[in-house]
Parts: C-alpha cells; sequence; structure tokens
C-alpha cells in the first residue's frame, strides 16, 4: 500500500483553505490551472508507460479536481478515515486520471506515477484499493461502480453518518444493464447521499455513443428511475462546484456532465482515436504548450 | 434388517439454522446486515426482517446490483450477509463476486441458497451445480460447504468474524446431523469423520452422510474407509489430502457439483503433483444437463447414492490395489 506524501498534503490543504477564500473567477482559475496540470502530468505518465486512456482521462480530469481539490470531505493522511466522503471511479480505465489527481492531493508520492503500468507498480491499467490509497474500490469492469456507490450510501444512511457518496461513470458505460438495476435501487431507497456523474463525452472506444447504442434522452431515463438530474457543461468547474454543493431533495442527484473527450488537446478532442492511442513524444510536448496556456 | 431399528434418521434443510444462527449474531452485533434479491422466502429471511426491518435490504430482482450493494456496505464497516438462490447469485454476479468482493477483498459473506440441485425438478437453470468450478478459479475468495445444521450455524459464526470474502453454501435438500453440535468451524481444515485405512472419502455438503453410510455398508466387506468432511473447498486443506494419499492409498470425491472444477478438481491436482500420484476416483454431476426429476432421483440419476460411493471404494480397492 502506498502512503501520503506529507508536503504535498500540506500544499493541497493549503490549496483548499485558499479556495475557500477566494472569489468566483479566482477559483474557477486555480481550477483550471490545477486540472491542467493533472492534464499533462497523465500525458506524461500516458507517454512513459507506452499506454493508457487518454481521451477519457482528459474529458474527466475537471470533474476530478473540483471533487479533490474543492469538494470532498477526505484526508490524504488518513485514506481509512470511517467518515470520509467516497469517491468510486466506475469508469475505472480512466485510473491514470485518479491517480494525477491523487498524487497531486498527496495520497502518493507524485514520483510514483513514473512506475504506472510497469512491473509490479501499484498503479495498475485499472485502480486497486488494496494498493492505492484514495481508491475505494476495485474498477475497470464497467457497470460496477453505481451498485458499490449505492451500498455505500444505504450504509451511510444507515450508521446516521453525513457523509457523500460520488460515483463518476461513462456514459458509453451507462449501456451496461448493471447501472439500471442501481439507479432504480437508488431511486427506490431514495438515496439523498448519493450523487451519479456522468462523463458525457459522448464516445466509447470505438464510435459515438449515438451511433453505437443511443443513450438520449438521457436526463429523461434517469429521472424516470427516480432522480434528480443537473445538466452542465463538465469543463466549467464553478458549475460542477455549484451542482455538488447545492442544496439536495428527497431524491439521488445525477449530474450529467457534458464533457470533450481529449479535452485540452486541440488535436486530441472529440476524436475517437484518442480513446486509448498513446501520444508520441512530439505530440505530448504540443499538448504541454497547449494545456500550459 | 430390523425396520423398527432402522428407521430413517431425521434431516434438517440448513436455511433454517442459517437463519436462527444469523438472527442471533445480529442481536448482538449492529453490523451484521442481510442483502437479497427479492429472495426474503426462499431465503428464509422473513423472521430477519420481521426483528430487523431496516437491516434487511432487498434490491428487488438484481443480482449484480445485490453483490455490489453487499461489497460497498462491506467496504463501510458493515458485515453484509448477500443471499440469494445460489445458481442467480453466482451466475448472473460472477463478475461482481470476482471484482468488487474478491479481487477488492471486501468481506462480504455470499450466501448461496438452495445449491447443487436442491430445486430438483425446477431443472438445470435451477441447479447451482457450476458454482463450485467458478468460485473455485477466482483468488482470494474462500470457498466453505456445511455438511449439515450444526456446521451450518458454527460456519455462519466463523464468517461473520472471517473479515475476509467468502462464499456459503446453504443446502436445501435435507440432510441428517453427521457433526457434533457446538463445534467451532475451522476454515481450510477437513474434519475427519471416520478414521481408515484402505481409501478415503473426501465428501461435502450433502454427499457427506452418503459417505458416512457407504463407510458403514464397505466396513461390511472388509473396505476400511476414511471419510473427511471437505467443509472448505478453498482454500483445499492439501495436507489431508496428502495424508489420505500416504495412509490409505486411495481417494475418492464426491460432491452436488459438475466434475468440471470442483472438490475433486482440487484433489486431483494435489494428487498429481505428487512424485507417486494413488488411484482416484472423482464422483460429481456429469457435464450434462438434468433431466426431469426431483433431488433425490437425480442423485441417484448421476451416480451421487451411498451405494455409488462404496462401489467406488470397493472397485479402487480391489483392482488398482
Amino acid at each position: 500500500m502506498l502512503v501520503a506524501a506529507p508536503q504535498t498534503v500540506a500544499a493541497w490543504t493549503r490549496f483548499r483553505q485558499e479556495f475557500a477564500d477566494a472569489a468566483p473567477e479566482q477559483r474557477r482559475e486555480m481550477l483550471r490551472q490545477r486540472a491542467n496540470q493533472s492534464r499533462t502530468t497523465d500525458l506524461q505518465m500516458i507517454g512513459r508507460a507506452g499506454l493508457g486512456h487518454v481521451g477519457g482521462d482528459l474529458s474527466v480530469l475537471d470533474i476530478l479536481t473540483t471533487l479533490f481539490f474543492a469538494v470532498l470531505r477526505v484526508d490524504p493522511e488518513k485514506p481509512d478515515w470511517a467518515d470520509r466522503d467516497r469517491l468510486v471511479l466506475s469508469k475505472g480505465h480512466n485510473a491514470g486520471a485518479l491517480y494525477t489527481t491523487l498524487a497531486a492531493a498527496g495520497f502518493f508520492a507524485e514520483d510514483e506515477l513514473e512506475t504506472f503500468a510497469g512491473p509490479l507498480s501499484a498503479l495498475n491499467g485499472h485502480p486497486n484499493r488494496t494498493k492505492v490509497p484514495g481508491v475505494e474500490t476495485n474498477t475497470g469492469p464497467l457497470g460496477h461502480g453505481l451498485p458499490i456507490g449505492v451500498g455505500m450510501a444505504v450504509a451511510a444512511e444507515m450508521s446516521g453518518s453525513a457523509r457523500q457518496v460520488y460515483v463518476v461513470l461513462g456514459d458509453g458505460e451507462l449501456q451496461e444493464g448493471s447501472n439500471w438495476e442501481a439507479a432504480m435501487t437508488a431511486g427506490h431507497r431514495q438515496l439523498t447521499n448519493l450523487t451519479a456523474v456522468v462523463d458525457r463525452n459522448r464516445l466509447q472506444q470505438g464510435a459515438r455513443t449515438e451511433e453505437t447504442s443511443a443513450l438520449d434522452p438521457l436526463d429523461d431515463k434517469w429521472r424516470a428511475f427516480g432522480w434528480d438530474v443537473v445538466e452542465l457543461d463538465g469543463h466549467d468547474h464553478l458549475a460542477l462546484l455549484a451542482a455538488f454543493t447545492a442544496p439536495r431533495g428527497r431524491r439521488p442527484v445525477c449530474i450529467i456532465a457534458n464533457t470533450t473527450k481529449g479535452r485540452g488537446v486541440s488535436f486530441m478532442e472529440d476524436r475517437v482515436e484518442w480513446h486509448h492511442k498513446v501520444p508520441s513524444a512530439e505530440q505530448i510536448s504540443l499538448a504541454t504548450a497547449e494545456l500550459a496556456r | 434388517m430390523n425396520a423398527a431399528v432402522d428407521s430413517p434418521p431425521q434431516t434438517y434443510d440448513c436455511r433454517v439454522a442459517f437463519a436462527e444462527e444469523l438472527i442471533a449474531l445480529a442481536r448482538t452485533d449492529e453490523r451484521i446486515v442481510a442483502v437479497c434479491n427479492d429472495s426474503v422466502g426462499s431465503s428464509n429471511l422473513v423472521a430477519f426482517a420481521r426483528e430487523f426491518p431496516d437491516r434487511l435490504i432487498n434490491v428487488g430482482i438484481a443480482e449484480q446490483t445485490m453483490v455490489g450493494v453487499g461489497a460497498g456496505l462491506a467496504l463501510s464497516g458493515y458485515i453484509p450477509f448477500v443471499c440469494g438462490a445460489a445458481p442467480f447469485l453466482t451466475g448472473r454476479a460472477l463478475e461482481q463476486i470476482k471484482a468488487d468482493v474478491a479481487y477488492s477483498q471486501s468481506p462480504v459473506v455470499l450466501c448461496g441458497m438452495s445449491p447443487g440441485m436442491a430445486y430438483g425438478e425446477l431443472g438445470p437453470t435451477h441447479h447451482s451445480i457450476e458454482d463450485l468450478s467458478w468460485l473455485r478459479a477466482i483468488a482470494g475468495l474462500g470457498i466453505v460447504v456445511p455438511a449439515d445444521p450444526a456446521q451450518t450455524r458454527a460456519a455462519v459464526r466463523w464468517a461473520a468474524g472471517a473479515a475476509t470474502p467468502v462464499f456459503l453454501r446453504i443446502g436445501r435438500f435435507k440432510v441428517p446431523a453427521v457433526t457434533p453440535e457446538n463445534q467451532p468451524f475451522t476454515f481450510g481444515v477437513a474434519d475427519t469423520l471416520r478414521e481408515g485405512s484402505d481409501v478415503t472419502v473426501m465428501a461435502t455438503g450433502t454427499m457427506v452422510s452418503r459417505a458416512l453410510q457407504a463407510a458403514d455398508e464397505a466396513a461390511q466387506e472388509g473396505v476400511s474407509m476414511r471419510v473427511l468432511n471437505m467443509s472448505t473447498i478453498a482454500p483445499l486443506d492439501e495436507d489431508a489430502v496428502r495424508r489420505a494419499m500416504r495412509e490409505t492409498g486411495a481417494i475418492i470425491t464426491v460432491e452436488e457439483a459438475t466434475t468440471t472444477g470442483g472438490l475433486g478438481a482440487a484433489v486431483a491436482a494435489v494428487v498429481t503433483s505428487e512424485r507417486v500420484p494413488v488411484p482416484m476416483r472423482i464422483l460429481g454431476v456429469r457435464r450434462e444437463f438434468a433431466p426431469t426429476g426431483d433431488t433425490a432421483f437425480l442423485l441417484e440419476h448421476f451416480g451421487l447414492t451411498a451405494a455409488d460411493i462404496r462401489a467406488a471404494a470397493l472397485s479402487i480397492t480391489r483392482t488398482d490395489a
């Protein structure tokens, strides 16, 4: 099991304090810069490893950054704290985005990212909770995160804890029926401590979701299963923050976060081939320059 | 034979002992909860639901979600007993068992109710004979098959404190008592129910009482049969297998499950890895779908009676000696 990096945790703690005190536009800029740093780290990590799921990593990073740097009640030095909020990355193939975010928050040393996908690394191509602090459950096969999140939300409710449970889902992943079993259960039980975030980038591995097995009208589907639905720009950090912190109604909340796969790198954006293509060194330096703007 | 003395022994549905023990444990440990897939009745959870209405999470007919919810509860400090008919729990939710429970090391107690061919006439869709093969292939998952009500109670008690992923196979087909009351369950250790020197029968679940009966019958024909209750299928008690090889020179395994990968396959892997293997027979369900019939008929159809075990013992000791 990896261990926390105290200096990075201190920096993360300062960031959260400064963020709390900052004006809205300053907050937006803080999260934008933080997310783009993670994007750069992620690209370098994938380039070094020679594998990864770059497109979805880039689309989900604003969601993960907003959660870890502005929303989640977690303590990177106490990853087992019982009353922490839970973040389940159901789209486990975007482990790279989770690893870079967790490392930036100090859950483990950023140097560790250099081992990504290497022999005996704690950082497998899909996340493993027994090796990586901050990972709540092992994901990878799609359609697993929401049922587990439902169990976590039921547990929080039963034990009278105020902790919140967030499940980040891919949109293509919603073609798995198990999500809808869990959505039905959560709606039935009115789990107000459960939030599903759909990274709606409209691309799956081989094609557009709507050309493969259409998901729209996606908002109506969630409403019909008993959820409140918020649709927003999944790269607008303040919109995400507002949705995560809004007063809760009597139903679980689904945030449909409209995103762009490959976000932030012009030649990757909305291109299906960048699902898991590995960028060349030259492409990484071009991308890094774009993300530094 | 004297009919008055030979009246059939009393037999038990192990789900009753399971439910009683679960309720007893839940009274003293608030972390214990039950999760089910609409199977409140068939998992014998009616009394549990009456006493602990808020601690029975019925997700509806949704096995994948049932297991995922169990994992979420376990990862939040609860001790979930996830109960469903064994064919659906293991078949429909196999990937959840692998990823959410075993690989994630979430301490869920998976309770496969009415396994084997307990739902005889309902047919192969409702039989759970593949479960031992499927689950034995998954790392990090304990597989426990209690042989009777007393062992069911002990296994439930053990599982509640085990803090490790485990599958309990809870029988519905009525079996006689074969283990002493109040004997603690020892995970991973085979119980010697009968000593013997000519052949060892390693039996599990519904087959244990039949093995004991076969031992009585074989003794009359001069064959000394050791009977082991293999209540843990994984991890296998490999030492017990090696002792059986060394001390009895022949092994028969018997299980109400397919012979493709369950107890027999596990034992055979140990036997064949020794420099000098011993003769072995694997009794179980052939790799074919069962015809229509009740459980007793089907056990006979697939050669899983005491007479079949006795015949295997006589054959292995006489022809392979």
